[in-house]
């Protein structure tokens, strides 16, 4: 071991026993609401298509980029409150919130939809903030951040009119949506309270339904806290219709634009037929213990990263 | 090169002029395009600029390479170097080397950074020794602070020393701050 590693992991030992805090607060946060946890495979035969997330390729299979259609795959058999934290792959997202191995927590409710994933999400980041002792305030980077439920709730079509000064729902931009999204709308949220962006356009609702009566937006939303992407929550999509033809369609685009071939996550679409009305939500673990650590970067919540690994 | 792998310290072309990549930002929303933004700073006039490119862009990798030069003597607004291997001579302008050429003394050995043949700029040893050619005598005042007077050095540096030193010593100079460090006493 050479003394740069053991200063490295001396300095990281509290925000480390802080991140074991928080992962045992979250465990029983879920169990006390009768959450079941659940440990899903991290390879697997085929991930879901997504043109901006590049998995890892494994002696022909991939590593798990998320467990959402495992965890959906239970949701379909009968399950009805379950919740994983789990390492998950993407290939080539390295930065200061980036690592390619990360932690993501999902959870899922039947019965419930996006509103109800936010409600959680509020009461799990309050019950650490009051576990860790710091009441309902934190201080990240600078600047303190009111915790207090309900956070701040706005369209994501307010948001880019505001910020951006177009409207992606009538005009779905897409090349210029994500950059403009890091580059003029998380700049300027609210530092000192948590936001979450509703109603995702159409065409980037992944894996959520669109609203009934708004069909141009879709039950998804993202929350942020001091800047960073905390979590994504959806009505989950139960259409396997509707589900396979956005498969399709994005795998066509992967073969047609990178020349990579996508193979159709089959057991997880015939699952779909029994998958009852349901909320799903996943959560950067790093993110939450870099808020809960006043960390800057993803390096300073993790003992080895790509780099040190 | 592939945008994903550029990385701080990455040395690249853009039209034609060598950079090096100061600062580089990974940014991507969850389900969003990674979009890189890059720090750049001019190799060739120490200017800076921001970019931000998308994955799958290409940068056009400068071929970057250091070696090992001896300072020999200046003239006509050059400074003549010498490869320590091959003995091959090379130039350097003035306005290139900046301040860095009030540091070089002849025969002084500097690591030089080349872009093919190149030449672009040096690497000065930490400390250099220099020996003062001319110094204001004190002024004294009433502050109780350490007393300071500017003073040259044979290469031609301006720097703050304090009252003691005469024309004629030796001292050490911090190249990364342009500082005195102290009087060397050199064994008669």
């Amino acid at each position: 071991m050479t003394d740069d590693e053991r200063q490295r992991l001396t300095q990281l030992l509290p925000n480390l026993k802080r991140r074991a805090s928080i992962h045992h607060i979250t465990r029983r946060f879920f169990d006390e609401q009768d959450f079941l946890e659940v440990d899903t495979p991290i390879r697997s035969p085929a991930v879901a298509p997504e043109k901006e997330i590049l998995p890892f390729e494994s002696d022909g299979w991939f590593l798990a980029t998320s467990p959402e259609l495992y965890m959906k795959r239970l949701l379909a058999a009968g399950y009805t409150r379950i919740y994983q934290l789990s390492h998950c792959f993407r290939k080539g997202e390295r930065g200061g919130r980036h690592n390619p191995e990360f932690t993501l927590l999902e959870w899922y409710r039947t019965g419930a939809n996006y509103e109800t994933m936010m409600a959680d999400t509020e009461e799990l980041v309050l019950a650490i903030a009051r576990e860790l002792g710091i009441g309902s305030s934190l201080r990240y980077q600078g600047k303190t951040i009111d915790l207090t439920a309900p956070w701040q709730r706005i369209p994501i079509r307010d948001l880019y009119k505001q910020l951006a000064g177009w409207d992606p729902v009538t005009n779905p931009d897409l090349s210029r949506f994500d950059e403009d999204m890091v580059t003029k709308v998380i700049p300027h949220l609210n530092p000192h309270r948590p936001t979450i962006m509703l109603n995702y356009p159409a065409p980037m609702a992944s894996l959520a339904k669109l609203k009934r009566d708004e069909p141009s937006v879709a039950e998804r939303a993202e929350v942020f806290i001091g800047g960073l992407e905390l979590a994504n929550a959806y009505s989950e999509l139960t259409d396997s219709k509707e589900q396979i033809e956005r498969f399709r369609q994005e795998i066509e685009h992967i073969r047609r634009e990178q020349g990579r071939t996508v193979p159709l996550p089959q057991k997880f679409l015939e699952s779909l037929e029994h998958l009852p009305e349901c909320g799903g939500i996943a959560l950067g673990m790093d993110r939450l213990v870099m808020l809960f650590c006043d960390a800057a970067s993803i390096d300073e919540v993790m003992p080895f990263t790509v780099d040190t690994a | 090169m592939e945008v994903e792998d550029c990385r701080k310290g990455t040395k690249v072309l853009l039209d034609n002029t060598p950079y090096n990549i100061e600062d580089a930002e990974f940014m991507k929303p969850g389900k969003g395009r990674a979009i890189y933004r890059f720090r750049f700073r001019n190799l060739m006039d120490g200017s800076s600029l921001e970019r931000t490119y998308h994955s799958g862009e290409k940068l056009q990798e400068a071929n970057i390479t250091t070696r090992e030069g001896q300072f020999l003597y200046r003239e006509a607004g050059h400074f003549v170097f010498m490869h320590t291997d091959t003995f091959e001579q090379y130039l350097i302008n003035e306005t290139q080397l900046g301040n860095k050429q009030f540091y070089l003394k002849e025969g002084m050995i500097v690591t030089t950074l080349f872009l093919s043949d190149r030449p672009l700029d040096i690497t000065l040893p930490i400390f250099i020794e220099g020996t003062v050619t001319k110094s204001d005598i004190a002024t004294r005042t009433d502050t109780v602070t350490a007393q300071m007077k500017r003073a040259t050095l044979e290469t031609g540096l301006e720097i703050d020393v304090p009252v003691f030193i005469k024309e004629g010593d030796t001292l050490k100079i911090d190249t990364r701050t342009g500082s005195y460090v102290e009087r060397v006493v050199t064994k008669k």
